[in-house]
């Protein structure tokens, strides 16, 4: 028998209720003591072609999916024509009984497991869309799983929807689990709860971000709709009453973050999620956060470009571009967070830095990340970390002080000018997209608009602190070094574990300000091999910009999907 | 009591002597001073084109933002402190062209905003093209052999999508100006007030001796009747030998849709403490993820 290491894999049209099975699941093995990393695959399309969730569980921390599928529950055939070449020796085809699996895409050692999955969703839920839960019964049957976990995560999820429905879904679980058992005894493996284990969460990047910015004080988003950034949208749209936040689906991306920065001008922790082309309606008015110094927060969740490209796939080409946005020179944050925990930090501190320092600052996500489920301890999320700096912000009593008229855009050593809110007596200014004096009036002088830029650069000369140091991963000292930023720190890692002690790593979370002891370290490693999701090598260009380090080695992947541990050991026996 | 000399500003403005934008600038002080509103109660977002500068040659709160973006920018300043009188200025190129489809989703959301147009068919800045709302057949640099645009239609555009308070200006006319600046003022929702602003340098044909001759005031008109949607609609585009001006239009008085926000019930978001989340808070988010 092999206990609890295994990868799960559910597939089939579109509209089938993928998603929802795979995070039910997950969510249900969580709660067993597992450790469980989940990534959904999706076309852009909203009914039939090919989707799949996969599921690939431990006992040990997971950080990315591994392609050997060891169960897969096949809505469809396609589905078992897409994976059979990811079935391993010993590992189970469950598919619906009413199609017929042809010789040819049987594969010796793979047991197929027919059960009629619709016509057991009809009669016991009356809907064929019930098949998914039919399948997800099999999977607790073949897998030996305790159904309780399934079951108590049914209740909690439909139980809005009344007692006829949650007992619908139990009596599909049961009848699937009950047609698994004939074949049960051939399949090696199974899935056993932990006894006592801790407490953990079931989350993907999207939600630790969207936790992160509410903590962070956020209460203004403003976005369109554009996978997969907009689901931190709709995140802030479901938590928007209860926390007191308003998040507004608005008219497009230009819109959003024009009105954030009217939010943000007014006070209120302001943010626009996107994505790659919702965020090239945003470039001008970055400059207008910029030169006006209105603290705003822009993330943006990448995928393949240009124009539409792959609406549901993951790259990571877009860091050269958001590091240059927008017409002229201003002063901004570039962050790449490459895990939920990061995420969740940066999600809080980008709000306190973008009012310490009155500027833009952008977080870098991707589909990966942004979809991709991982298991993690509560404490991981340190809300006792969490504080809320507002940096220079008058407060009413430091403006009724006030003893000479109020200059926004003072000149100060560190660049950075007190702020006062619209609507105080004693400070009543204008902030124009023009460039501008202390005051604020439009001005042309040359000395101004000198001492104006540099005020605004001068902002994050002293700012390099802010950038976290490289995150340094595996042995001291290895013959390998895998550079890598954002959320390729998943796959590295686990590349780096596999390697064991031949590989180490050097993650990139802050791009702009370049972290500070970056060169160092990477003068350090014996050979550097770059790892990112591009076809130019964007950070190592940016490397070699800022260090003037040639990289020894690429591993550069553009194909839409996510970094494997095992392509980049394959890959890295080609580069190395 | 708001005076005048509050909203007494440092610059003087830049514009061409005898331009209309100093009418509105006129007009909008005293409007201000008539509803008692302090500078600092208020703030004035514009656009990018000459008149656009205004809130630069006044004494109140502005934010001078991008050309065709005045419009979102004030509903976000709105939904963050709905305390603030949010007044939105721009010409007819920034909130007609550049920013037309802003334009038409505020006037649908009704947020409770004035939004004065500095409308002289032209573009000013750029030093005199025609504009969205030139008539056909303009001949400036860009359209050499005339344009060939029918000119969009605001005040119907605004009717259609459900503005409640619709009305058109003219600074030739200065009292009737301040008095429909004050009604806007006084509307508890979205108020629009189109203004036929003289351009005497780039559009001399549509400057003051066309609007003397031809505008008629429709409160004096005793056959008309503001709170009929339809003949609104129609009378917003009558053109030429009568031009209107007046409000075409005074439907409910619905409040601003920003109040309608859950999170706002409490007061303006700005004015709600910025704390940490509570224990509970905390665990309601871990719940949804385990
Ligand atoms: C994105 C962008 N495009 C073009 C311009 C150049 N521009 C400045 S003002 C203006 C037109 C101004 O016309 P209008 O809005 O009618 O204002 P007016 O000058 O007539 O008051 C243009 C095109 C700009 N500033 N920004
Ligand atoms: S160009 Fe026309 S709109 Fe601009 S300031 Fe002169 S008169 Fe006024
Ligand atoms: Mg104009």
């Amino acid at each position: 028998m092999i206990e609890n290491n295994l990868t799960i894999r559910i597939g089939g049209e579109a509209g089938m209720g993928l998603e929802s099975s795979g995070a039910g699941f997950g969510k249900a093995l969580v709660r067993a003591g597992l450790q469980v990393f989940g990534l959904p695959d999706f076309y852009s399309r909203i009914r039939g072609g090919h989707n799949f969730f996969t599921l690939r569980v431990s006992e040990k921390p997971l950080y990315a999916i591994e392609n050997p599928v060891h169960l897969l529950l096949a809505l469809d055939m396609e589905t078992v024509r897409r994976h059979i070449d990811d079935m391993v020796e010993g590992s189970a085809v469950v598919y619906d009984s009413k199609d017929e699996a042809p010789d040819a895409l049987r594969k010796p050692g793979v047991i197929f497991v027919p059960v009629p999955l619709t016509e057991l969703a009809r009669e016991i839920g009356g809907l064929d869309v019930m098949r998914n839960t039919v399948a997800l019964g099999v999977a607790t049957g073949l897998l030996g799983f305790d159904p309780r976990y399934v079951e108590s995560v049914i209740r909690d999820n439909f139980a809005k929807k009344g007692d006829a429905v949650v007992e619908s879904n139990l009596g599909c679980i049961h009848a699937g689990a009950e047609a698994a058992a004939p074949y049960q005894e051939q399949f090696v493996y199974r899935l056993a709860a932990i006894p006592d284990a801790p407490r953990r969460l079931f989350i993907n990047g999207t939600q630790a971000f969207g936790m992160g910015a509410l903590a962070g004080g956020c209460r203004f988003v403003a976005g369109y709709p554009m996978t997969p950034g907009s689901p931190v949208l709709i995140w802030f749209a479901q938590h928007a009453a209860k926390y007191g936040a308003v998040a507004k689906h608005v008219e497009d991306e230009i819109s959003a973050i024009n009105m954030a920065i009217g939010a943000a001008h007014a006070g209120a922790r302001a943010m626009v999620p996107t994505s790659g082309g919702g965020y090239a309606l945003m470039v001008e008015a970055t400059g207008f956060a910029g030169i006006t110094e209105t603290p705003v927060v822009i993330y943006n969740a990448q995928r393949p470009g240009p124009a539409t490209g792959m609406p549901t796939r993951t790259e990571q080409a877009d860091m050269l571009f958001m590091l240059h946005a927008s017409q002229g020179e201003f002063p901004r944050f570039l962050f790449a967070p490459g895990s939920v925990e990061e995420l969740f930090h940066t999600g809080w501190n980008a709000f306190n830095l973008a009012e310490r320092y009155q500027t833009v600052v952008m977080v870098l996500s991707d589909q990966f990340l942004a979809d991709g489920f991982r298991t993690i301890a509560p404490e991981a999320l340190d809300f006792d970390a969490v504080e809320i700096d507002r940096g220079a912000l008058l407060t009413d009593e430091a403006l009724e002080a006030l003893e000479t008229p109020y200059r926004r855009f003072q000149v100060t050593e560190s660049g950075i000018s007190p702020r006062a809110l619209p609507g105080h007596p004693n400070a009543v200014w204008v902030a124009t997209t023009n460039e501008h004096d202390e005051r604020g009036a439009i001005s042309e002088d040359p000395q101004n608009r000198t001492i104006q830029v540099d005020k605004r650069a001068r902002k994050l000369h002293g700012a390099e602190h802010e950038a976290p140091a490289l995150t340094r991963y595996g042995p001291d000292e290895a013959s390998v070094t895998l550079v890598c930023w954002g959320s390729s720190y998943g796959p590295v890692r686990e590349a780096v574990d596999r390697l064991d002690g031949a590989a180490n790593m050097l993650h990139f979370n802050a791009l702009e300000p370049f972290p500070p002891g970056a060169e160092d370290a990477l003068r350090q490693a014996q050979k550097t091999v770059i790892v990112e999701m591009n076809a130019t090598g964007q950070l190592e260009q940016l490397i070699r910009v800022r260090t003037g380090l040639v990289m020894d080695g690429a591993i550069r992947k553009y194909d839409g999907r996510p970094f494997r541990a095992a392509y980049i050991i394959e890959k890295l026996e080609e580069v190395a | 009591m708001a005076t005048r000399a509050d909203y007494k500003g440092q610059e003087r403005p830049t514009w061409c002597p005898g331009c209309g934008d100093y009418g509105i600038l006129n007009a909008l002080t005293r409007a201000l001073v008539e509803q008692n509103i302090a500078p600092h109660e208020a703030i004035v977002v514009t656009g990018i084109g000459c008149g656009s500068k205004l809130p630069h040659y006044m004494r109140i709160n502005g934010l001078h933002t991008l050309h065709g973006r005045p419009v979102p920018v004030a509903q976000g300043i709105k939904l963050a402190n709905h305390d603030l009188r949010v007044i939105v200025v721009h010409g007819d190129g920034d909130g007609y062209g550049e920013g037309l489809g802003h334009f038409a989703h505020e006037v649908r959301r009704n947020p409770n905003i004035t939004e004065l147009v500095q409308n002289n068919k032209i573009y000013g800045l750029t030093k005199g093209q025609y504009s969205p709302t030139s008539e056909r057949g303009k001949r400036r640099s860009t359209t050499p052999q005339g344009s060939l645009e029918h000119p969009v239609q605001p005040l119907a555009l605004a009717i259609t999508h459900g503005a409640n308070f619709v009305a058109r200006g003219y600074p030739g006319q200065l009292n009737h100006l301040i008095d429909l600046i004050g009604q806007a003022l006084q509307w508890p929702g979205y108020a629009l007030v189109d203004i036929l602003q003289p351009c005497v340098s780039f559009n001399r044909e549509r400057a003051y001796d066309y609007y003397n001759e031809r505008i008629y005031l429709l409160e004096e008109d005793e056959t008309y009747d503001p709170t009929d949607r339809n003949l609104a609609w129609q009378r917003a585009q009558e053109w030429g030998d009568r031009i209107p001006i007046g409000v075409f239009y005074r439907g409910e008085r619905v409040a601003g849709y920003e109040l309608l926000e859950p999170a706002l019930q409490k007061g303006p978001l700005v004015k709600q403490p910025l704390s940490r989340l509570n224990e509970a808070q905390i665990a309601g988010l871990f719940d949804e993820l385990s």
